[in-house]
């Protein structure tokens, strides 16, 4: 845990945090959400209750968001669950922040399938740019984790960042996204090369007639049950 | 007798496959992902009939299909739906739960049915739910997956306004939910009873089998976990026939499946394919071939990160399948191929492995919680080769000690890539603790 963020003291957070309530919009919201699960089993809500929280935090703060405790307790008495449990959750899934994250959370994927594609390169560019892993920079723009597999392999390397993910990455190419995002523009989204979501690069090598129109392949079936 | 008059058994077809025998026939994005052009594609067509197989008749289908459950273990689908009450004796419903928590290195095929073919992915739950008597169906959908969720919340609600499920699905006179529910990052939750877990609103952590989730799952109501792929191919195998779909591939190995294929290949991608089609082709059809050239080849991972590799001469000829990749002391896994050639710090590349186990272990068994973070260290010191060789045997008698002695397989896949890397590349690791041992000062005891 030497490695861990530092968490802000619980004094400051009480008087910050002490009186957080839903917004109108995301008070409906998390009405919405609870309705998902059969009654009395409200406590299934918890997981998509903290990610609205964080969100709303991260607007209020123009951060990433992160959730401090009177957010959870907030929570915990919104489905009759103790704090405890609430924490639990928060505790155990790598995408609650525990701790203040900056404008944009640069999540960058280190596991073997982008390792070999050149992840390291990625890291590089990060901290060229004055990214430190773990950390956030003195600005408050960038928070850099490494992460586990992100489930975009077949377009590795891969980072995301808030809520976008960016593909097929170079040392340039990342360097380019931080840059455009340090100026306030918005870099292009998905696959940094010329290709077509997870299609191999160049263009399809099966369902080529996909490309141009909708086809539609049910009058070469042949005979069909039904 | 022998009939010996009877023409012989024609050979598996092994790909390559036929455009029109691919199912996800979107799987790229070039067209949209909404109602109604997947309905133009041939989805939600007259769903109603397909529900009027009958439910014990559509599970039938399935097990004729030969369908093995595409998250990995390969178990037979059919019969896991059949393993669910055909009547509630107490009262309580039926659910059935889809693992959309892709998260295995490797893996890369959930999420584009869900980004690019929401709707096979929705019908699939309805005609499965009906078939399993289920009451709702969860989609439990990884969390880093903020786009793909996005899609998939429009889809069900596009479903919904069509009249598709909720009441009377399809006209059918079945009422059928379907809710998307949010993982926000834990590989564990991958794991079945982690994933009821999870829905319930706590930790992932696996329960103890039994009871078996068919008898106690979710809410403590019987429950059936399928996979995305699984559940999406349903109805079109239900709509082409089960013989249509077990004509693909080698026995006990059929149908098509998606191939994700990253690391060291031209082209990486992810294709649909015939089950069994040799991985020389896979490359060579849709990946451009090995980056250098196949004598560059060192060794592949075919299944996800949890399966042992495999070196180059071993893999290269080799049927892309179950039973096949068995055979070579791996396992097909997800499908999720991936390439290494000699580029690759091969030591690194399995200690990367580690160190994600490490990362994801839920910290419940101590053979894994403490197992994989000392497994973790010790691979990253074979990695600079600062060990001893009886380390090495060590490391393997500490794997043999994790594997099978956790509640989950995540123990078991801790263990298994590092035992394939001893198992073929332990020269290499020797190899570094020997040039290590000479460039270090010689340390002499004190007298």
């Amino acid at each position: 845990m030497a490695d861990a963020v530092h968490i802000p003291d619980e004094a400051e957070t009480r008087a910050r945090w002490g009186a957080f309530e839903w917004t109108a919009e995301n008070a409906a919201q998390a009405d919405k959400i609870i309705a998902r699960y059969p009654a009395g089993r409200q406590q299934s809500a918890v997981m998509p209750l903290l990610d609205l929280a964080q969100r709303q935090v991260g607007a209020e703060t123009q951060t990433n968001g992160w959730l401090p405790v009177p957010v959870m307790e907030y929570i915990g008495r919104q489905l009759d669950m103790p704090y405890m449990r609430v924490y639990e959750v928060a505790t155990f899934y790598t995408m609650y922040n525990l701790a203040p994250v900056g404008r944009y959370h640069v999540q960058v994927c280190g596991t073997t399938p982008c390792m070999l594609r050149g992840s390291d390169d990625v890291f590089s560019a990060c901290k060229n740019k004055g990214l430190v892993k773990g950390g956030t920079t003195p600005d408050g723009l960038f928070t850099l984790t490494e992460v586990e597999c992100l489930g975009a392999c077949a377009n590795a390397p891969m980072v995301q960042i808030n809520d976008d993910n960016f593909e097929d990455l170079t040392y340039d190419s990342m360097s380019a996204i931080l840059d455009d995002l340090a100026t306030g523009k918005q870099p292009k989204i998905g696959p940094q090369i010329d290709r077509q979501t997870s299609c191999p690069e160049g263009g399809p090598t099966s369902l080529t007639a996909m490309v141009e129109e909708n086809h539609d392949y049910r009058g070469q079936w042949g005979t069909t049950t039904i | 007798m022998a009939d010996e008059t009877a023409p012989p058994a024609p050979p598996p077809f092994v790909g390559p496959l036929d455009d029109k025998d691919r199912i996800f026939t979107n799987v790229y994005g070039f067209q949209d992902w909404g109602v109604d052009a997947a309905m133009k594609r041939g989805d939600w067509d007259n769903t109603k009939a397909l529900l009027e197989i009958g439910q014990d008749e559509i599970i039938n289908r399935i097990k004729a299909s030969g369908l093995r459950g595409r998250g990995g273990a390969g178990f037979p689908t059919g019969m896991k739906w059949s393993f669910m009450p055909k009547e509630s004796k107490d009262g309580r419903p039926s659910f059935l739960v889809i693992n959309a928590d892709e998260s295995e290195p490797g893996s890369c095929k959930d999420r584009e049915i869900i980004r690019h073919d929401p709707h096979k992915l929705i019908e699939g739950a309805l005609v499965a739910g009906f078939a399993m008597r289920a009451r709702a169906a969860y989609i439990y959908i990884r969390g880093e997956f903020i786009y793909e969720a996005k899609v998939l919340f429009e889809a069900v609600e596009q479903a919904y306004a069509k009249g598709f499920i909720g009441k009377n699905a399809c006209g059918s006179g079945y009422d059928f939910d379907v809710f998307v529910h949010r993982g926000a990052g834990a590989y564990i939750c991958g794991e079945e009873t982690a994933q009821i877990e999870s829905l319930e609103g706590k930790k992932g952590q696996p329960r103890l089998k039994p009871p078996f989730p068919a008898g106690a799952g979710l809410y403590g109501c019987p429950t059936t976990v399928n996979n995305v792929e699984s559940i999406a191919v349903a109805p079109t195998i239900l709509r082409r026939s089960p013989e249509w779909f077990a004509g693909i591939g080698r026995p006990g190995n059929l149908g098509t499946k998606l191939f994700q294929i990253s690391g060291h290949v031209n082209k990486p991608c992810v294709v649909e394919e015939a089950m069994g089609i040799p991985f020389r082709e896979l490359i060579e059809r849709h990946c451009g071939g090995i980056r250098g050239g196949w004598d560059n080849l060192l060794a592949v991972i075919p299944g996800g990160s949890s399966v042992p590799l495999v070196p180059a001469k071993e893999i290269m000829d080799a049927p892309m399948d179950f039973d096949g990749l068995k055979a070579l002391g791996s396992g097909l896994g997800t499908a999720a191929v991936i390439v290494m050639d000699k580029s690759t710090d091969i030591v690194r590349a399995i200690s990367r492995l580690s160190y994600f186990y490490k990362h994801e272990s839920c910290g419940q068994c101590t053979p894994c919680r403490e197992g994989t973070g000392w497994m973790w260290r010790v691979m990253e010191r074979l990695r600079t080769g600062d060990a001893d060789q009886s380390e090495i045997d060590m490391l393997q008698q500490v794997t043999k000690q994790v594997e099978g002695h956790t509640i989950c397989a995540l123990g078991d896949a801790a263990a298994w890539p590092i035992q394939g890397l001893i198992r073929h590349f332990r020269p290499e690791i020797e190899r570094r603790i020997n040039e290590n041992k000479g460039s270090a000062p010689v340390m002499e005891a004190a007298e």
